[in-house]
């Protein structure tokens, strides 16, 4: 076992349980605080596969925006959260069920693909995929629609999340 | 040649090698090491900014500031940690115990993490990534997220409310401090900030002012400071968020307000000012950590200035500054610099920066005219008669003799 | 080194978690989180076959970068319906928010 194998196992089971505890726990704020764990252990990942802008990324974005609305959100709808009562609908079992089954059949899809176990190259010392990031986002022969088409997006939900939220006098 | 630092830290790897580590483990051991100086380091520079926040503001409101406790009441901040040491711990009624305890460790680790990326000198760098300026901004998240804990976890409406008011502001405020940062990315063309640092042969600030001014308030107001701290305002929130804590807790969020400063005039040096160069810096590295430094506290000092004088800001015309005028105009000034860098490569730096310059004059004239020309006057407050108490049944008043009393008042 | 079938199979399993937690929570605020682990895991993968199939194309960087402002956007939408909701019904459990059903 090399010490990146040791930490990726580490940080691994460090997530799982925190995100079963997101789906899990009574106490709404505390499964937000259960998801910023786990959105903290995949940037942990993003690190790990050499892409240190996701991981800053996912840190500004997930957890200094989206998570923070989220807990925002829980406690303006707060006797909700208070609710003692189950947190899970009378469906629950069944969901647990598919989800057991969705998680078998993907690993049973993946494992028979034949790239299943290879491995990285090391990165070129010469590659710089932050760059290539950047100009492919913004090259009219590579992502530049995608990433407009986002912009948009972005507006529109801006928009669209102020005229839906605004109270009305 | 001629650098403390990397001698030291040569002699010592050659140190651990001879103990027999290999290549990997003598890594690993530095790289630990080189965290706990870091932290140190800053830690002893925290313990000597409460004098230094005391002694000024004490200066500022024509006082003396601490003068018992050694040469200039320079011992005065270890007093005031045994002080906060050595009072009782606290736990409120129906707090969220395990949050509550680990609140005020997101007041400060994040702080610390800023210093890991700071050039402060041509040699020592915590960490030299490729995407520091996010990492920056990355940091702050984790801020914000120790103050709403400590809001909620306190089980007080007080700190819940001053919790929601400083992130609200974080996150508005995050948006032209992130645009203005990304104009001294593109002037150098990297998100690294020794990068940023070494290609600032012409201190940023002289092309970029409107951005490195923006930069400046949109960080006083992550700080949570005057006159951006309403979420602490004690006429209406008594202390804020971490009003529940005491001794070393709040201590900790205090240690880590001040040292957040101190870290965003260093941000700010590196960005706008040049950094660790300086005259010399150059040949003997450690000099670049003293012109850092000197910078650093500059801004740290202007900060404290800017603290002290100005009145506190309702949080309405707060948001209102934020997203109707700074937001604009950084994202204005963000297109213009974005245009011209690209219409001016391949010129001279002297020419390079002219440009840059007047277009920020001009970008400034024309705030400045537009704001002149949309300024409201206010109509000079006339005080309306006032109602006067009078028995029932008693006489009306003549017509002239409430406006004679007004006129009196 | 690490198998890429390590990062495949812990992106399906906090895939499979996520699902559960839409399919079986009832608090609306606590489905908008299994749906972020969803599209988190969905991340993960895209970042790991950027890695370990062609590192010098980044396609995959690209899209998770679209898959990160469409999170940010949903998300900004869905709190606000369930402000909303909440404003006019009083309620964000998802059973209670039947005005469509007769």
């Amino acid at each position: 076992m090399t010490p990146l194998q040791i930490i990726f196992i580490i940080v691994a089971v460090i997530t799982l349980f925190a995100a079963i505890k997101v789906v899990s726990s009574r106490n709404l704020v505390h499964a937000a605080l259960w998801l910023i764990l786990v959105l903290f252990g995949i940037a942990v990942f993003f690190v790990i596969l050499s892409a240190g802008f996701f991981a800053a990324a996912q840190v500004v974005i997930y957890i200094g925006a989206i998570a923070i609305l989220m807990i925002f959100t829980i406690m303006l709808t707060r006797r909700v959260a208070r609710d003692s009562g189950a947190q899970h609908n009378s469906n629950w079992w069944a969901a647990a069920v598919l989800s057991l089954l969705l998680f078998t059949g993907l690993s049973w899809i993946l494992s028979r693909w034949q790239g299943f176990q290879s491995t990285a190259q090391p990165m070129l010392e010469s590659a710089d995929p932050l760059r290539q990031l950047g100009e492919g986002l913004v090259a009219p022969g590579g992502y530049l629609i995608p990433f407009e088409v986002a912009s948009i997006l972005l507006v529109a939900a801006l928009i669209g999340a102020i005229t839906v939220a605004w109270e009305r006098k | 040649m001629g650098d403390p630092v990397t001698l030291i830290a040569k002699w010592f790897e050659g140190v651990l090698q001879g103990w027999g580590l290999n290549e990997d483990a003598t890594l690993v051991v530095m790289n630990l090491i080189g965290v706990i100086v870091i932290i140190a380091f800053v830690m002893i520079i925290d313990i000597f900014l409460v004098w230094v926040e005391r002694k000024v503001v004490a200066r500022f409101q024509d006082r003396i500031g601490p003068n018992r406790l050694g040469p200039f009441g320079l011992i005065q901040p270890v007093a005031d940690i045994i002080k906060l040491l050595i009072k009782e711990n606290i736990y409120p009624k129906g707090i969220d115990r395990f949050i509550y305890n680990l609140a005020p460790l997101f007041g400060l680790f994040p702080v610390l993490l800023i210093w890991a990326v700071i050039p402060l000198s041509p040699t020592t760098i915590g960490s030299d990534i490729n995407v520091a300026v996010l990492y920056l901004v990355a940091t702050g998240a984790f801020i914000s997220l120790g103050i709403i804990m400590a809001g909620w976890a306190s089980n007080n409406k007080y700190a819940l409310l001053g919790a929601f008011r400083e992130v609200a502001q974080m996150i508005s405020y995050e948006v032209p401090m992130v645009i203005s940062l990304l104009i001294p990315v593109i002037m150098a063309r990297s998100m690294q900030l020794s990068q940023i640092v070494q290609s600032q042969n012409i201190w940023y600030i002289v092309g970029a002012p409107l951005a490195a001014l923006i930069f400046l308030i949109s960080s006083i107001a992550e700080l949570g400071r005057a006159p951006f701290d309403i979420a602490e305002g004690e006429s209406e929130l008594i202390a804020g968020f971490h009003i529940e804590y005491t001794g070393m807790k709040f201590g900790m969020f205090y240690a880590g307000e001040l040292l957040h400063a101190l870290a965003v005039g260093g941000i700010f040096s590196s960005l706008f000012l040049g950094g660790w160069r300086g005259i010399g810096a150059e040949s003997f590295p450690i000099i670049g950590m003293f012109w850092f430094f000197i910078k650093a506290y500059f801004i740290y000092w202007v900060i404290m200035w800017v603290k002290y004088t100005f009145p506190r800001i309702r949080i309405d015309e707060m948001l209102n500054f934020n997203w109707k005028f700074l937001t604009p105009i950084s994202l204005v000034i963000l297109m213009v610099t974005a245009v011209l860098d690209k219409l001016m490569t391949g010129y001279p730096p002297l020419v390079y920066f002219g440009v840059m310059l007047v277009a920020n004059l001009l970008i400034g004239w024309i705030i400045v005219v537009l704001l002149r020309r949309n300024v409201k006057v206010e109509a000079p407050k006339v005080a309306e008669p006032r109602p006067i108490a009078r028995p029932d049944g008693a006489p009306p008043v003549p017509a002239g003799a409430s406006s004679s009393i007004t006129s009196q008042s | 080194m690490i198998p890429i079938s390590w990062y495949l199979i812990l992106a399906a399993a906090l895939f499979s978690i996520g699902l559960f937690g839409v399919l079986s929570r009832k608090n609306a605020v606590a489905i908008l989180m299994g749906v972020e682990l969803m599209l988190n895991s969905v991340n993960i993968n895209l970042i790991a076959f950027w890695r370990y199939l062609k590192p010098e194309v980044i396609t995959g960087q690209a899209f998770a970068v679209i898959v990160i402002a469409v999170a940010a956007a949903e998300v900004a939408v869905g709190l606000a319906l369930i402000i909303s909701v909440y404003r006019r019904k009083n309620t964000i459990i998802a059973e209670d928010i039947d005005l469509l059903k007769l």
